[in-house]
Formats: C-alpha cells, structure tokens, sequence
C-alpha cells in the first residue's frame, strides 16, 4: 500500500477545537428570551408583540447597513443584533409608540455598538444605551404604562386590536392608554408599576403577582419566574457567567434588607426589591452581556455589587423609581477600571523559592 | 472550580477538560512495528548542541552501537536503532518542515537485529556524577515530548538540593497512551529508573503522579512498589494541562515554581514515566536508547495502537505497517494540544514522539479554521490558563503588536503555549499562535540589542 497522494494540512497548536462558537452562545441567549418575549405578548397583547418586532427588525438592519457602509462583510448572523432589539423591547412599557421604538432600535446599535467598533468593543449594553436615550427624549412616553391585562382580564381584545399610543405618528403627542383600558376591563385595572405604586403611594403588590408576571411595567420586566428559568438555563449551558446575577441579587436584598430593618414601615422587603421592577431582567439578561462585565471572578462580584447596591439606592433615595438601567450603565463604565484592579495573580508570581 | 468535600483529586487551579478520545488505543498492549528499510537519524532529536557523528558513510553498524557523540554537555549520543550500513550524511526533512543534517541508515534485511553492545552495571556502586555520564551515555531525554537530555536535569547546579522526585505518569493530552502502557507493562523498569534518579538527586522520596482517568496504572504502580523504596503513587485529576511540571509540581506537592523559574527552583525534579522507565531497562546493562513506544491513533489510522519503534523510522513507512485511510487528514506529531503538524511524509520518528495522530477533517473536535470573530470578553480563557495569565487582554495587544506591553505588564514569557486558550476561546481567535509570533519578536528584539 502506498501513502501520500493527498494534499497535507499545516496549522500551529492546538489542533483540537472547544465546541462552543460566538454564535452559539448568541443564539442561546436568543433561545434564553423567547420564554420571556413570548410572555410580554400574552400579557400585554398585540402592541407588545409589533414593539417585539419592530424593535429586533430594526436593530438588524441597522446592523447590516452599517456594515454594508463600512464595506465590512455583515455581522448579523452573530445574533447579537436579535439580543440587541429584543432587550430593547423588553424594557420598554408595552404600549410604546413605535415610530420611537425605531428611534430607539437605530440608536442602540449606531451610538451603543457600532461606533465602538462592533461587537465586542461596546463598552455599554447597546439595548440600555438605546433606552437610555429614549428615556431622555420621551420622558412621557416612556413612563406611560399598559397595566398587564392577565389574569384579570379575560377577553382577547389585546390580541385583535392595538393600543392607541402604538400607532401614534411620529412627533406627535401620543394617545393616552386609558381610552383602550376602560375598552377592554373592568374597574381596578390600572397602569401604574409596582415600584411606582410603592415610591408615590407606599403601596406594595403581592409577591405572588410579581413572581408570575401579572403587574404593569416593561414589556419583559412581568414574570421573574421566566426571567430566572431562562438564566439557569443559560449558566447550566456555560454560556452566561452565574456570578453576576447572583452577585446583583445578592447585593441588592442585603442593601434593600438593610433599608428595610431601618425603618420597616418607610422601606420595602428585600423580596419586593428583587422581584419588582427591571431588576431581575437587567440582573440576568442586561449586565451579564459579557462584553461588558468584568473578566475575573473577583471583578465580576465587585461588578454585581456596585449595579446591586446603586439599583436599590436609587430606587429608595433617588427621585426616580426604577434605576436598574443606571446602575448596569455604570457599572458597564467602571468595568474596564475593575478589570484593570484586579489582573489575576499569575502562576508564580510573587513568591520565593520555597526551601526543600 | 474543585469542591474537596466531593472527594475530588489533587489538582491545580484552572485548565480545561477536553474529551479524551484514548478508547481508541487504551487496550491496545504495546506491539513491535517491523524495521522499516531505511532510517533517518537527524542529529538533533534533542534540545541543546546536536550530536556529532562518529561513523563514515558505507561504514557497517551493529544495531546499538554507538554512532554519533554528544556534542557538548546538553547533547546525548545516538545508537544505531537497527543493523545495516550507514548510507550517508546529509540533510533531512524535519518535522517542521526544514531541513536538517541527519544520519542515514540502510537496514540489512537478514539480520537478526541482536544488540550487540552493552555491558552490565551495578548501578549502586556509582556515584551521583557516574550516574549522570552513565545517564548521558544512554542517549536517554524527555520521552513525554520536551526531548530535554535526561542528564542535565540530574546534573544539581552549585547551591541547589532535590528533596523529591516526581514522576510525570499524567499523560493529559487527547488520544495519548504511551505512557499509560508504559505503566501497565513497564513497572519493574519504572522502579529501577526511580531508584536511578533518587540516587543521582539525592532525593528522599519519590511521587507518582497519575490521572484518574488511569486507575489500573494506578493501582499496577502501587502494587509494585519496591519494598525500602520511598515512593508513593497519587491519582490526580483528569484535567489537561495536569502533566505540566509546574502544574504536576502543584499539585503533588503544593509548591509553586517561581515565574521564570524551574521546578528544581523549589527542591523538586519531575521526569516523565516513559524516560524512567527507558533509563531503568537501558542503563544497569549500558545500552543507548534505540527505540521508543509511540501512540499511533486518530480517525484517520485503520489499526491504531501503542508501538514500539526504531527511532529514525520515516512517518511513511509507520503509516503503510498501521493503514492509512486516505482521506483529508491532519497530521500530528505529539498530542493535539501542543503537537505539531507535520509537512512531509519522509519526517522520521524521533525521540521526542510521543504520538502520531491522523485527524480526519470531519472528527467532531477537528479545527475548523473558522471564522473569527471579535473577543466578547467572555472570560473563557482567563478560567483556562494554568498559569492565571489573562490571554484575552494578551490578544488584544498583539493584534495592536504592543509586544512590550505583552511581556512587561502582562508576563507573556510565562506563557507555555499549552493551548487552553485557544481550545476554549469560543470567538476562534488563534491565541496561542499570536503568543508564538509575539515571543519570537521578543526574542529576537532582545537578541539585537
């Protein structure tokens, strides 16, 4: 027999290769929402579901025509643009107009990713930065709440028909959500958040309806239940770091418990703390984007423990009543200081020769 | 991450677990390859000096008769692995793809291949600096693949003490298995090389360090542990890169090798289970070391196993004796994580061999050379290095070629290229090979200053 008729390959070490791709960790964070995204729909009908679309829609072809006019092969096939637009969307009320979706949409990719130079470069989560400019511009629009129609109501109006403010024209005052409300409910229904209802009129909602998902809000804020499935999923796959959520969480109840056995009667429970809000959707899917969280296990807990404990401050002493989007932008910004104080030690370092 | 309490084994922080794919050949005993008709010798097998020839061409040669001496102390001498006559000396492919000179020897078909040399010694009546010429004239070095001359590592500088010896029977690379052969049908000559080298230290115990992936070598090695012998055998955790001395010295014993430094730095000597067991069988009669066991193996090899062959034997003739399906295949000298692609069929085996792996394009760990995408600071890698490097910052650098930067702040010389990073690195980033290219920039910058 003989050998050697065929071409012969050359490559440096290693020649074995980890299973795991960019693009696989992207499409399981894609995977990861779909649980989520699909419950905003049923609870917050079809307006949810066009702001859904039209949000991913746009930060994808946002991200092709950039690369298109950087005369750079498209990167869309990465996913990260889907990861983009369906963040955007899931912390935004439900019932947002859509002409402002796309503002937010073109905003997120261009000012929060492609000006860094793409994925990998942006220093902030480009789904925040693009909220965060939609909370500057539309103030109003961005505070207006759709209450969250399961279970107390039944009808499948929010299917068949849209809420007013969704379709409103663009630089125009968007309708108000009362008319479509009194359409389809009954008394009692309202749109003001649980943290809204706790900062202005020191009610809290029942833990249970917080866990489940039946409170206003942003559109992926409703059911921590699936917010966390979907992390699990993502940490027991090894493709989200398990640190930060817990370290958020972590800091974020003994902060608020803090507040709480100070004065129980002024400060919420830890629990309404961990469950209410934006909290455990930025926690989870928000400052775990990896791009911009610290590299080292030790950065990561000082990561988590800054957005954690600056979460709850503003909430309880701030004038806003939500502030986790704040609180992973700067920890975003801190992170390349972080990771810069805490180089690992490296094998060998530091120590002398050990006498036998 | 190690949690003690679930009964977990020594080990080292960070590394990475890739699949071990050794079934293939496990099982396989060690078999003896035919003498393929032609050898190439190349006179550096070794790291240090190459060796200098002692014999003419048309000159006959007996098989392990000394053909070539050391040419200085980090040098060994050659024997002829078969008997025949020398052909010429002249240039070679080498591994690499360069060429270099080598020792060309043309087998004689009748012969009974009888080792003619050699003579029996006490070793116990040698002193430490006999048993390190004794060593050297073996022509014994690091068979676990660093080719590094056995004798120099015995040799103490000035100031310097060994307290213990470890004995690398790791084996951590992928499809790998000599050395678990080695151990299961090796053991007396194991111990006879132990014994060796604890003499020539002067060490007061010895370790043997196995992966748990090899619990009847374990249990083999410690069953035949010589009686008066301080030597203990541990099983350590499957986890790659366990057989890298700084990182066996870590585990077995607790002790970090300062950066930069050698494992000697902190009273310890590490030798590979193969060489001890080549010294332990060859030097008590004085015979150099002619041929060497070799995991032949990958999707692409249709009988794989561990053989034993002459050293010299050209790639060729060990694929036709194995079967080799032709198909687009990557091969590979040594384990997959740190060996070397081989340009040409006519490289011979050397003495730092330790596998010859056909990787067929479609087997599912094969390097796709994918695309490359952007560093999403993931963090994989910092979670892989052993050496708690930060290979994701060291990339950015060099794509930036702030070289300086690299080996300053970032410690890039401490870097062994075990290839963890890139294995990981789910961005396809080529890690390991920007590290190569930004330390041979060093290097030479150093040079020319």
């Amino acid at each position: 027999m003989s050998v050697g008729t065929h071409a012969i390959d050359i490559r440096t070490s290693p020649h074995i290769k980890g299973q795991l791709t960019t693009d696989t960790i992207m499409l399981h964070v894609v995977y990861a929402l779909l649980p989520v995204t699909a419950f905003a729909v049923f609870v917050f009908g079809l307006s949810a579901l066009l702001m859904i679309l039209v949000t991913t829609g746009t930060c994808v072809l946002t991200e092709h025509v950039l690369c298109k006019l950087a005369k750079k092969q498209t990167t869309v096939r990465d996913y990260s643009a889907v990861i983009t637009g369906l963040l955007l969307a899931l912390c935004l009320p439900p019932a947002f107009p859509l002409w402002m979706a796309v503002v937010g949409g073109v905003v997120s990719i261009t000012l929060g990713k492609a000006l860094f130079g793409g994925l990998g470069m942006n220093p902030f989560n480009p789904a925040l930065v693009g909220r965060a400019f939609l909370q500057a511009a539309f103030p109003v629009a961005i505070t207006t709440w759709a209450p969250a129609f399961w279970p107390k109501v039944w009808s499948i109006e929010r299917f068949t028909s849209i809420m007013l403010p969704t379709v409103s024209l663009p630089f125009m005052r968007p309708e108000s959500v009362a008319a479509f409300i009194q359409g389809v409910s009954l008394d009692g229904l309202s749109g003001a958040t649980p943290l809204a209802k706790m900062k202005f009129e020191h009610q809290a909602t029942p833990l249970i309806d917080l866990f489940v998902g039946m409170t206003a809000g942003s559109a992926g804020e409703a059911s921590a239940f699936l917010i966390i499935l979907g992390g699990i999923y993502l940490c027991a796959r090894k493709m989200m770091n398990w640190r930060v959520p817990v370290s958020i969480l972590v800091t974020a109840a003994a902060v608020s418990g803090a507040f709480y056995l100070s004065d129980r009667q002024a400060y919420p429970t830890p629990m309404f703390m961990l469950f209410s809000g934006g909290l455990m959707l930025g926690a989870v899917f928000m400052a775990s984007d990896m791009v911009g969280s610290p590299m080292s296990p030790i950065g990561i807990w000082i990561y988590g423990a800054l957005i954690g404990a600056v979460t709850v401050l503003i909430r309880l002493k701030g004038g806003l009543p939500e502030g986790t989007m704040y609180a992973i932008l700067l920890g975003n910004a801190c992170t390349p200081l972080i990771d810069s104080l805490t180089q690992p030690r490296i094998f060998g370092a530091r120590k002398k020769a050990v006498k036998p | 991450m190690t949690f003690p309490w679930f009964g977990s084994r020594k080990t080292f922080a960070h590394g990475i677990h890739p699949p071990e794919c050794k079934d293939l050949t496990r099982d396989k005993g060690i078999r003896r390859l035919p003498f393929a008709p032609h050898l190439i010798l190349p006179l550096s097998q070794h790291t240090g000096a190459p060796a200098k020839p002692i014999v003419r061409e048309g000159q006959e040669v007996v098989r392990g008769e000394p053909i070539a001496e050391p040419g200085g102390f980090v040098s060994v001498p050659m024997h002829a692995p078969v008997t025949g006559v020398i052909e010429k000396i002249g240039l070679a492919r080498d591994a690499r793809g360069g060429m270099s000179p080598a020792i060309f020897i043309e087998q004689y078909q009748a012969a009974n291949q009888e080792i003619l040399y050699g003579a029996e010694t006490d070793i116990d009546s040698l002193s430490p600096a006999e048993l390190v010429k004794a060593v050297q004239a073996t022509g014994v070095v690091g068979l676990g693949g660093a080719a590094f001359p056995t004798h120099v590592k015995l040799a103490l500088p000035e100031g310097k003490q060994v307290d213990t010896v470890i004995v690398n029977g790791c084996e951590c690379e992928p499809f790998l298995t000599t050395d678990h052969r080695v151990m299961l049908e090796q053991v007396d000559s194991i111990y006879k090389g132990i014994r060796i080298v604890m003499r020539a230290l002067g060490a007061k115990r010895a370790i043997v360090g196995i992966e748990t992936n090899k619990m009847d070598a374990v249990e083999r090695m410690r069953a035949a542990v010589p009686a008066g012998l301080a030597c203990t055998v541990e099983a350590i955790e499957a986890k790659y890169p366990q057989g890298a001395e700084k990182m066996l010295t870590k585990a077995l014993v607790g002790r970090e090798v300062p950066s930069g430094g050698l494992p000697i730095d902190v009273g310890v000597g590490v030798f590979n289970v193969g060489t001890l067991a080549q010294i332990g069988e060859l030097l008590p009669i004085r015979q150099g070391l002619i041929e060497r066991v070799v995991t032949v193996s990958g999707t692409g090899v249709r009988s794989p196993g561990n053989y034993l062959m002459a050293i010299g034997t050209p790639l060729r003739f060990v694929l036709e004796q194995v079967g080799f399906r032709e198909r687009e295949c990557e091969l590979i000298f040594g384990g997959p994580m740190m060996g070397t692609t081989i340009a040409s069929l006519d490289v011979p085996v050397t003495k730092g061999v330790t596998g010859i792996l056909a990787i067929a394009k479609d087997h599912p760990l094969a390097h796709r050379n994918g695309r490359v995408y952007p560093c999403i600071k993931c963090g994989a890698c910092v979670e892989a290095c052993p050496m708690h490097l930060n290979p994701s910052e060291l990339g950015l650098l060099a794509r930036k070629m702030e070289y300086e930067s690299m080996t300053e702040q970032h410690h890039l010389m401490d870097c062994f290229e075990c290839g963890c990073c890139s294995f990981v690195c789910p961005s396809n980033i080529p890690l390991v090979q920007y590290f190569r290219v930004a330390k041979a920039v060093t290097r030479e910058r150093k040079v020319s200053k």
